[in-house]
């Protein structure tokens, strides 16, 4: 229990002593000397997660480990407290495991930044892993909340990092306040626990659940949902993603594999207690969760911005991890999000790589044929390409496949949608992977004449996700393909299993096969269409439409931030200045007009505040003389009893 | 007898300093004398027994007023935050230049005295008179050393707070004519003899003058015009000291002395406040210029700790307290900030600025943080009261939690607005030869923003200041 204490400490606080001294000392270190500090912290981090898992596996999870009350307040305590178990362990892992990679990677994509900002840039990086774990460590739902808000701040810091471009800072307030709506939520479910159970603690809302009425946890899991839309970027509130690529690309690996965006996933996971309880909120969530994977997809085909393909594949498949959760499939929702981590990682890190071979250039269709230029980027991207597009045995393969069984078992109309938005997933990562590194460039002279590979600092961290992204779902082989799916009995202790509805074998084996075969053939015709010609021709209805994304954003202005501004100018030019404020002066200019005639304040108001203060005192004085009489004859005759 | 000195100290050596002609030797004395303040009030409140706390003697034997002050747990917070006001502000507002500062100090020191025993009277006439000798010399301070329209500006504060001060005076008349006793002593005025329609009456007599003090909607638009008029130095004590005048007397006064009402009436109030929390947050959406924002800002910070204090929780009211304090200490960062600004740019509107972090990066960052703690981010300061009061609401009514709640959002919307137009983009003309802050602004900021992580990590040792009254409190409703 010690052990586990001090170790949990140190996890936490590593990150947070990189992002402290590497933020003061930004002007004073090298450098190598910065990159080399920060990511030793978080590798710190990862060995030590290392040994908690080992400990969670063999021993158990273990109660809940307090530090210090952060509240406490008569019968309210809310303790600064450390929840580990076997799904805090996954999510370590992945936290400093992913993020270690990205450090590195970073050491070498970041190094044109000048030095302070050298600094100022680790330094946000590891304050980002560092809320991230206070996230997933929290043993209740307040310092959920702390690292959930803190994990806005880190991408808005990230997302607004080159602060010079307005357009980036737009698009890092827009992440920050459109996660403050989704955070609303977030707190409403907490006021509504500690309302009706007195707590918030994970431990004692789980076993007090009896206590609370179908409305009540219909209610809370709904709220906590809403705080969910925001951080994983669910409709209606994910428009902030996609912008939120402004950011280093490293940034984005970080905010779509390994933090950030998985603490919804994580949120409704840790709480499937009370989900479970809720068919309302379960099939609220699977519907979003629905919506959200098919609407990004359809998005996706039509973006020409390298990043932005990704940003919207991320939306896509975060909208499964939901269907998975809203079917009671939490260990196959959790199970994604570990294989997304690794392949989405990949992706971004192997999108940074092109974007760093090519000056600065995102637009895919000014790349083609990187193919010969950037070999290692190329397999590795392939292989991510792979991955989310559930080809067997790839790691992506099996996480949809378990999410997917489990909606058909719970709807078939959701396996159908599901799996038609896996044959557009397959389609747009093959159109970016041809249009990318197959064919032939088709960028300036100039661009051809710097094509390069990426030094070993970025290449390796690729290789090692290309790796894990190939044999990371081996943990979760289903029992119909002779595995034993290790991962689902290790989080079988925290995650209720859904046994409602089992499919047989063979209905699993014709699920699967049809999948497949959908995804191959949009590879297929993705590579056909798209490695010889780049589509540079301007669309027409459809996808013009899909090419401005469906003009949400667009919608979002004109229905409630335009309004919202009218209503504020409105508010401040008319109410308050010819309304409230003049009224006040109207009352104002009265006085001073009476005032004028009684010549009372003749001399300036200061001598005519002090003369009243005179007479008042006299006034005192003499109702006092008259033992209260002159007082109470006034009194009488304005409150007349 | 302790707690005697706490205003004898500042009253003293700010009648001293009227007589310092010299320039530097009264600023100097002033920050002199606030820190003996600092300190006396630490010896105070960390290490005194209780019974040093109280003091009482004759006053006024006729009136049957007496002099009696108490350093409890309901005053500890907001004393501490005079203390510290005081010498952060003469200290980051050291190089800004008054003429005849030995009057300006002195009347600055004469506010604190007088903000001391607000916060300390348990005599109704002592809070008066301590009421007006707090108020009294902001008054000559915004008239003499404000901005240009100052005259027209601090009439109307004067009109405003003259006619509560009028109304709370007709108030406690009322109610010392009905004791058993002649006597101000606030447990002979909770045992007059007052028929509840009596009591309806006075409560709102009070309420008003407390209400233009904190403001309440709609009885705040002084408070964007003064603040933006006075000299900053005191703006820093109007909004981050004198502002909490109001909410400390419906706490220790209001509430205690009309209960019933208070509980009639707690939605009128609860909506009047929430209404105030969203109406002043869009209007700082579209402000141009950092004073009116910030004190827009503060307005709907103030409207929360309003509301909260009629939902009558030990939890809420507890957050209010701890808010107090914060509030206090993170709108004093945000002025100081606007203040270097102003000073050094020339400049407080957001249209002539820009990118200033790359010219200034050391107040940029002391700027996003305080900024942060204004918008209550867990793991500073604000986020604990403010936490503390969202749940206080949320169970008087559910509605009226989610409507205030929109406020956190707004405050992320012109907080974020303001950082951005300042410190980030390219720089302007205004921002182009810009240095970064002197040592006194960095050093004083440095304190705040201390404050505002280690409250923020670990609040209870203000929450247990303010423990023992707060149950007093709501057990007397």
């Amino acid at each position: 229990m010690e052990i586990m204490k001090t170790l949990l400490a140190f996890i936490v606080l590593w990150p947070l002593v990189g992002f402290l001294v590497n933020g003061l000392g930004r002007n004073y270190f090298s450098k190598k000397r910065i990159a080399f500090y920060a990511s030793e912290q978080i590798f710190a981090s990862f060995i030590a997660s290392i040994i908690v898992f080992i400990l969670i596996k063999n021993n158990g999870a273990q109660g809940d480990i307090t530090y210090f009350n952060f509240i406490h307040i008569g019968k309210l305590i809310i303790p600064f407290a450390f929840k580990i178990d076997q799904l805090s362990a996954i999510f370590l892992l992945i936290i400093t495991g992913i993020g270690f990679l990205i450090h590195v990677y970073s050491a070498a994509y970041m190094q044109q930044e000048e030095q302070a900002h050298y600094g100022r840039y680790f330094s946000y990086l590891n304050l980002f892993i560092f809320s991230m774990l206070l996230l997933v460590l929290g043993a209740n739902y307040v310092i959920m909340f702390i690292g959930w808000e803190g994990v806005g701040l880190c991408s808005y810091l990230l997302i607004g990092f080159w602060f010079k471009n307005d357009n980036y800072n737009y698009a890092a307030k827009k992440a920050f306040i459109m996660n403050r709506i989704g955070d609303l939520g977030f707190l409403l479910a907490i006021f509504w626990m500690i309302a009706k159970l007195g707590t918030a603690n994970y431990s004692d809302v789980f076993s007090n659940v009896s206590q609370l009425s179908t409305t009540d946890i219909t209610a809370i899991t709904i709220l906590l949902f809403i705080g969910a839309m925001g951080k994983s970027a669910q409709i209606p509130l994910y428009t902030w993603l996609p912008d939120a690529m402004a950011g280093p690309t490293p940034v984005s690996a970080l905010i779509h594999a390994a933090t950030m965006v998985t603490a919804g996933i994580y949120m409704v996971a840790r709480s499937n207690v009370l989900y479970s309880l809720s068919e309302v909120a379960q099939n609220l969530v699977a519907i979003t969760g629905l919506v959200t994977a098919l609407f990004a997809a359809t998005i996706a085909i039509k973006q020409n911005d390298i990043k932005k393909v990704l940003a919207y594949s991320t939306v896509s498949q975060l909208g499964y991890m939901f269907l998975g959760l809203g079917v009671g499939a939490y260990t196959g929702a959790v199970f994604h999000v570990m294989t997304h981590a690794f392949f989405k990682a990949l992706l971004f890190l192997g999108a940074g790589s092109v974007i760093h071979a090519m000056h600065h250039e995102q637009d895919i269709r000014k790349m083609g044929g990187l193919k010969k230029y950037l070999p290692i980027t190329h397999i590795t991207f392939l292989i991510g390409c792979i991955a989310i597009s559930g080809i067997p045995p790839f790691s992506g393969f099996f996480s949809k496949d378990e999410i997917l069984a489990a909606a058909y078992a719970h709807n078939p109309v959701y396996w159908g949608i599901g799996v038609a938005t896996a044959g557009l997933t397959a389609f747009y990562m093959f159109r970016l992977y041809a249009t990318t590194f197959l064919g032939s460039f088709r960028g300036t002279p100039e661009q051809a004449h710097h094509l390069h590979e990426s030094p070993s600092a970025m290449t390796i961290p690729l290789i090692i996700l290309a790796i894990l992204s190939v044999v990371g779902g081996l943990v979760g082989v289903p029992e119909s393909l002779g595995g034993h799916h290790a991962l689902h009995q290790f989080l079988s202790p925290v995650l209720l299993t859904e046994v409602k509805y089992e499919t047989t074998h063979s209905t699993e084996y014709m699920l699967m096969g049809l999948s497949v075969a959908i995804a191959a053939t949009a590879i297929v015709i993705a590579i056909v269409t798209y490695s010889k010609k780049p589509q540079i021709s301007n669309s027409t209805g459809v996808g013009k439409l899909l090419e401005n994304k469906w003009y949400i954003d667009e919608l979002y202005d004109a229905i409630i931030v335009k309004p919202l501004g009218s209503l504020a100018s409105f508010l401040k030019n008319v109410i308050e200045k010819s309304g409230i404020d003049a009224a006040v002066n109207g009352v104002g200019k009265l006085v001073n007009y009476s005032s004028r005639q009684l010549r009372l304040l003749q001399n300036g108001q200061v001598g005519g505040y002090i003369l009243l203060m005179v007479l008042g005192m006299i006034v005192i004085v003499l109702i006092w003389v008259n033992d209260g009489y002159i007082y109470r004859f006034l009194m009488n005759l304005f409150f007349a009893k | 007898m302790i707690s005697l000195l706490l205003i004898l100290i500042p009253l003293f050596t700010g009648l001293l300093t009227f007589f310092l002609k010299q320039e530097k030797t009264a600023k100097n004395f002033s920050i002199f004398s606030s820190v003996i303040t600092l300190g006396t009030v630490c010896i105070a409140i960390f290490f005194a027994q209780n019974n040093q706390l109280l003091f009482n003697t004759q006053w006024l034997p006729a009136l049957g007023s007496r002099f009696s002050i108490s350093l409890d747990g309901m005053s500890k917070a907001l004393v501490l935050l005079t203390a510290i006001s005081f010498p952060v502000v003469f200290i980051a507002t050291y190089t800004n230049k008054y003429k005849s500062s030995h009057s300006f100090y002195a009347l600055m020191l004469l506010t604190q005295a007088g903000l001391m025993g607000v916060f300390m009277a348990t005599d109704a006439l002592l809070f008066y008179f301590f009421w007006e000798l707090a108020l009294i010399p902001v008054y000559f301070l915004s008239s003499i050393w404000g901005g240009e329209k100052r005259i027209a500006v601090t009439f109307k504060f004067f009109i405003y707070t003259f006619i509560g001060s009028l109304l709370m005076l007709v108030g406690i008349l009322y109610l010392y004519f009905n004791t058993v006793v002649p006597s101000f002593q606030i447990k002979d005025l909770l045992a007059a003899k007052i028929s509840l329609k009596e009591q309806n009456i006075l409560f709102w007599l009070f309420f008003i003058a407390f209400a233009i003090k904190m403001p309440i909607f709609p009885l705040h638009t002084w408070q964007p015009d003064a603040y933006e008029q006075s000299p900053t130095a005191v703006t820093m004590i109007l909004s981050g000291v004198m502002v909490k005048m109001g909410l400390f007397a419906v706490l220790r006064w209001l509430v205690p002395l009309f209960p019933e009402s208070a509980k009639t009436y707690s939605n009128i109030v609860i909506a009047l406040s929430v209404i105030g929390m969203i109406y002043a947050s869009l209007i700082a959406i579209k402000q141009d210029d950092i004073k009116r924002l910030i004190a827009y800002s503060s307005i709907a910070h103030i409207g929360l700790m309003c509301a909260t204090i009629f939902t009558q929780t030990v939890i809420g009211t507890t957050g209010v307290m701890l808010q107090m304090f914060n509030h206090g200490i993170n709108v004093i960062g945000l002025w100081i900030v606007a203040d270097a600004i102003e000073q050094q740019l020339g400049t407080r509107k957001f249209s002539e600025l820009g990118g200033l972090a790359q010219k200034a990066p050391s107040l940029a960052i002391l700027f996003v943080i305080l900024a942060l703690a204004n918008i209550a981010l867990p793991l500073t300061n604000a986020f604990v009261g403010e936490f503390l009061m969202f749940n206080s609401l949320f169970q008087y009514n559910v509605w009226v939690a989610a409507i205030a709640g929109i406020s956190i959002i707004l405050a992320a919307v012109y907080t974020l607005n303001m950082v951005q137009k300042i410190l980030y983009g390219n720089t302007v003309a205004a921002t182009e030869k810009a240095l970064d802050t002197t040592l006194n602004i960095n050093w004083m900021l440095i304190v705040l923003v201390v404050i505002v992580f280690a409250l923020g990590v670990y609040p209870q040792p203000i929450i247990d200041l303010t423990k023992d009254t707060v149950n007093v409190i709501v057990q007397n409703r």
